[in-house]
């Protein structure tokens, strides 16, 4: 028996060949795709909103949210007296990811919050930083 | 949820607070299809309890669907589980399992950038349904690794009849594993991240 062969839409690239830079428009043929025609977070909470990555690290600013703080943004800043993922604050707050980023752009704008941003992969990766992770999972 | 109340909104437990020195997280994607194991596989590494992050997507709907043109809305609910693997006293991995059908992929294309790699769990009995995804990741330059979660009704193949199915370049690493065992899980993350040292050290764009 063999496995089922898959079939590229493109050939393979040439190892000389870089591939799109993350970012940068998409190939020819992607456009059409059905998934573009989804909305994230449901289209009314189209206010500014900061850029904020699953994984940025939010802080509270002070020790007490301040009484002025609605009922959502002291829960947020009970939760962010330690440094926790944009990912996590959703996960215990049981809201949608672009809900908390709404939430956490007027926490930002009013300085009550401090955003860690993530180190995200780079076109010639940190190679201290990869042997940094292979220390941290040899360890697990 | 009653906000009303938010001193009860159960956070992190004290174990499982990161340190005030926690200064950049860094994040691995592990996508696959529909019960190949991703939950299984973030659960076996992680330090917390895997948790679930929820995203919300309007369809708009223009023709796509067979609404015979009504103007509702179409609501899909994407979550992703994800774990956490604290690597120093200043950086934290973390890692979301994330499904693999083709309509969620604008969803991860936006939030997933910026991930070091990915890892694709396939399962032999479904192979084919890793195939678009592996297309994505290589037409946005995210480096990945192939780890098979061996089910024991699958098909067995040797691992190089699977890398010509797949149609893999020979450096793409390719290796069975069960992410149920924390080790194996461990495994897969450390090829991925050898996978990637050794793409830095020949300076090619990843
Ligand atoms: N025998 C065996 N079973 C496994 C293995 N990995 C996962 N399972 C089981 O397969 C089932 C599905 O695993 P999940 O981790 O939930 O898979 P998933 O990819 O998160 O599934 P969805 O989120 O539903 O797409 C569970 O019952 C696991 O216990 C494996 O390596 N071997
Ligand atoms: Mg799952």
């Amino acid at each position: 028996m063999t496995p089922p062969q898959r079939r590229r839409r493109q050939p393979r690239p040439q190892p000389s060949a870089s591939p799109p830079a993350p970012g940068a428009p998409p190939p020819e043929g992607e456009k059409k795709n059905p998934e573009r025609l989804y909305v994230i977070g449901g289209g009314d909470a189209d206010g500014e909103r900061a850029e904020l990555d699953l994984v940025t690290l939010i802080v509270a600013r002070a020790d007490d949210p301040p009484a002025s703080a609605t009922p959502e943004q002291a829960a947020v800043l009970r939760l962010c007296s330690a440094p926790l993922s944009v990912a996590e604050l959703s996960a215990y707050l049981n809201l949608p990811f672009s809900v908390v980023t709404v939430l956490l752009t007027e926490l930002l704008t009013t300085g009550l919050v401090h955003a860690r941003a993530p180190i995200v992969r780079q076109k010639v990766a940190d190679r201290s930083l990869l042997e940094a992770v292979m220390h941290g999972l040899q360890r697990l | 949820m009653d906000f009303k109340d938010s001193d009860r909104i159960p956070g992190p437990r004290t174990e499982d607070r990161l340190p005030h020195t926690a200064e950049a997280a860094v994040k691995i994607v592990i996508v696959g299809g529909f019960g190949v194991g991703k939950t299984t596989m973030v659960g076996s590494v992680s330090e917390i309890r895997p948790l679930t992050t929820e995203e919300t997507m309007t369809q708009a709907g223009i023709g796509v669907d067979d609404d015979f043109g009504s103007a509702s809305k179409t609501a899909t609910t994407v979550a992703m589980d994800f774990g956490r693997i604290s690597i120093t006293d200043e950086l934290v991995l973390y890692l979301f399992g994330t499904p693999g059908q083709e309509r969620f992929w604008f969803l991860w294309n936006g939030l997933f950038e910026g991930a070091l790699g990915a890892v694709v769990l396939v399962d032999t009995r479904r192979l084919e349904v890793s195939f678009d995804v592996m297309g994505r990741l290589e037409e946005r330059g995210v480096p990945f690794v192939v780890a098979v979660n061996s089910f024991p009704d699958a098909p067995r193949y040797p691992l190089p009849e699977l890398r010509t199915a797949l149609d893999l370049p020979e450096e793409v690493p390719i290796l069975e594993c069960d992410v149920r065992r924390r080790a194996s899980s461990r495994d897969v993350l450390m090829t991925l991240m050898r996978f990637l040292h050794a793409l830095a050290l020949t300076g090619a764009p990843v």
